[in-house]
């Protein structure tokens, strides 16, 4: 089941929500989309499961044109952020329902529903709970009975929107994982809608990456974190330092230290963004960087996170082992480099005169 | 009742004790003793005259005729508020707070005036007035008229019931009953009905309330005609103008008895429905 999506328009009223959008879900994969609020992550669901028509686009399943059949004839599981249960119907019913209401000729037998039914209430680990109305359960089993309800008509793909929102952190990684084990026993083609790069990035085969309806990058998780495609995909998938810089010869050239840009950035000053956990601070005397003064020490078990303060008074922040960080007390004098660096798109120095303004627009465009 | 509200405290201090006594006092006052001089009235001539008031021929065409209207008007505000509550709380659409406030309107307009417009369309000199006398139909001082404006008076009553539930509800349920391969009318069927049933025979029962009970609208549409257009509540003014008290209390009773009627079963069903 090979999902294919081309060209996708969607404007509200004056909101462009969707603003091209392309991208093809092989058979069997699971894919995260992933962007921001308002990035048109939600939106892309809607109009895979036919509850919103593009403007523009195609969206075909296995070649058929999908946009030419309506929500109902989609064969898509879909699984709502509030789960949207029946709330007047049992546990069992409710995963029942999506078979139970097919024409007199397509229905299962009786027995056939009931049998599917133990098999996802045990595939989905809630056996026993069939009885029990929706206003029972607690989320993480709300939830479980939303996607055993999506999978009882055997969809041609799954849809999750935000499916772990409204769960508190443990059982949402719990869920989590469940969920791929899930998607693996059952090899639907899986589409999940997120905010949370942790989420996306631990679920996903791969992960499609979206910013004001547009996919910034595909890719694997390991892709989008080493090779990000743009500034936004590398700030958005986790915490990062910002220090302005002066790019000569395709090197960021700092204070004290110089490293290497990932991708293309023309000359002059820039900001440059990088990982804590790319940071290395070093308080030896021989050490080479930006001279900083350690502030605190956060963070427990094997990773700590040292912030310090440059003399330009930029927070910045190093990641390490608990070891070394232990020798780094607050107000202590360290060095600090960094192995790699993006270059912040629109992120032209302040007060920095030297670029051109035509260049400033056109990286601000 | 709202869900998590704090339960009622027992009446402890002088202040709340004056505020319940006060109320009780009024409601006493306001209601309680007009229905007991109403019913003491029906039954001033003995129990053989209050039977015998349900024997005359034209106390019984009033009862028929009431239950008629009920029974016409009823389900057509049914539908409607079904559809209008519908369509308000899960699409947004343009015009929709038109929508909500005409559905409103006959709740604050004079049912006098909701009994008026069908005269000013339909009457003799109406828009319609002199097409229709022409083919022979009489709607106005005739039964027809008469359903339309009790029609007109009842159409909030349904609907405002369902509007808020259904809004707070929301249209998620349904989406996914469409994404699960359900039709319209499964939908409908097995998952809309279900959540509003009890909000739907709310509105129901206080349409019907109102329906038999309306007078302002019917007054003006009835023609009062004796046997053939007079409601119940029409009849009962009739019969005191004759000076008939205790016919006329007799009918009021009857009228009374049906509200109390349908009340003690609203309250049921909530008891019931109550989680």
């Amino acid at each position: 089941m090979t999902l294919t999506v081309d060209g996708v328009y969607k404007q509200f009223g004056r909101f462009p929500a969707l603003t091209g959008v392309s991208f093809e879900a092989r058979d069997g994969e699971f894919l995260t989309l992933l962007g921001p609020s308002g990035s048109g992550k939600t939106t892309l669901l809607r109009v895979l499961a036919g509850l919103d028509t593009p403007d523009h686009g195609c969206v075909f399943m296995d070649g058929e044109d999908f946009l030419a059949l309506s929500a109902r004839e989609r064969r898509v599981g879909l699984v709502f952020q509030q789960y949207a249960l029946f709330r007047h119907m049992t546990v069992a019913r409710n995963i029942a329902f999506g078979l139970e209401v097919r024409p007199g000729k397509e229905r299962p037998p009786r027995a056939k529903i009931k049998a599917r039914v133990e098999e996802l209430l045990a595939l989905t680990q809630i056996e026993g709970l069939g009885g029990r109305y929706p206003a029972q359960l607690s989320g993480g089993q709300r939830q479980r009975v939303a996607v055993a309800r999506a999978l009882a008509v055997e969809p041609r793909l799954l849809l999750l929107d935000e499916p772990f929102g409204a769960l508190d952190a443990k059982v949402r990684k719990e869920l989590r994982e469940e969920l791929r084990r899930i998607h693996d026993a059952t090899g639907v083609t899986t589409i999940l809608v997120t905010h949370d790069q942790d989420e996306a990035m631990a679920l996903a085969d791969r992960v499609v990456l979206m910013n004001k309806g547009r996919i910034e990058q595909i890719g694997t998780p390991r892709e989008l974190d080493e090779t990000p495609a743009s500034p936004f995909v590398f700030e958005f998938l986790g915490e990062v330092n910002r220090l302005p810089c002066e790019i000569v010869a395709g090197q960021a050239v700092f204070e004290g230290f110089r490293a290497p840009i990932q991708g293309a950035a023309p000359a002059g000053a820039a900001t440059a963004m990088f990982r804590p956990s790319e940071t290395k601070l070093d308080a030896g005397p021989n050490a080479e960087g930006l001279p900083v003064r350690v502030v605190e020490t956060r963070g427990r078990g094997a990773l700590r996170s040292v912030e310090c303060q440059a003399l330009g008074g930029q927070r910045l922040v190093a990641d390490m082992p608990e070891a070394q960080a232990a020798a780094l007390e607050p107000g202590r004098r360290a060095r600090l480099s960094a192995s790699r660096v993006v270059i912040d798109g629109d992120g032209i120095a302040a007060g920095s005169a030297a670029v051109p303004i035509a260049l400033q627009e056109r990286r601000g465009a | 009742m709202i869900l998590g509200a704090a339960p009622p405290r027992a009446v402890e201090s002088r202040s709340a004790r004056l505020l319940v006594g006060a109320s009780v006092l009024w409601i006493a006052l306001i209601i309680g003793a007009p229905l007991a001089a109403v019913i003491g009235g029906a039954f001033s001539k003995g129990a053989l005259t209050f039977i015998a008031a349900f024997k005359d021929p034209d106390a019984i065409s009033a009862i028929k005729l009431t239950l008629l209207v009920a029974a016409i008007a009823v389900p057509l505000n049914l539908v409607f508020g079904l559809a209008a509550a519908w369509s308000i709380a899960k699409f947004e659409f343009k015009g929709k707070a038109a929508l909500m406030t005409l559905i409103d309107l006959p709740l604050s307009m004079s049912p006098v005036i909701s009994g008026l417009v069908w005269v000013l369309v339909f009457g003799a000199r109406g828009w319609f007035g002199p097409f229709l006398d022409v083919m022979g139909i009489k709607i106005i001082f005739a039964v027809p008229g008469i359903v339309l404006g009790t029609i007109l008076v009842t159409v909030p009553l349904i609907a405002r019931e369902l509007i808020p539930l259904m809004a707070e509800q929301g249209a998620e349920e349904e989406l996914a009953a469409v994404t699960l391969g359900a039709g319209g009318w499964s939908v409908f069927y097995h998952v809309t009905l279900p959540n509003i049933r009890w909000a739907l025979l709310n509105g129901v029962l206080l349409c019907n309330a109102r329906a038999m009970g309306e007078f302002g609208a019917v007054s003006v549409l009835s023609g009062h005609i004796r046997g053939l257009t007079e409601t119940l509540p029409l009849h009962v003014e009739a019969l005191y103008n004759d000076y008939d008290f205790a016919g006329s209390f007799a009918c009021a009773t009857l009228l009374a008895g049906l509200a109390v009627a349908t009340l003690i079963l609203k309250a049921l069903l909530e008891r019931r429905s109550a989680p």
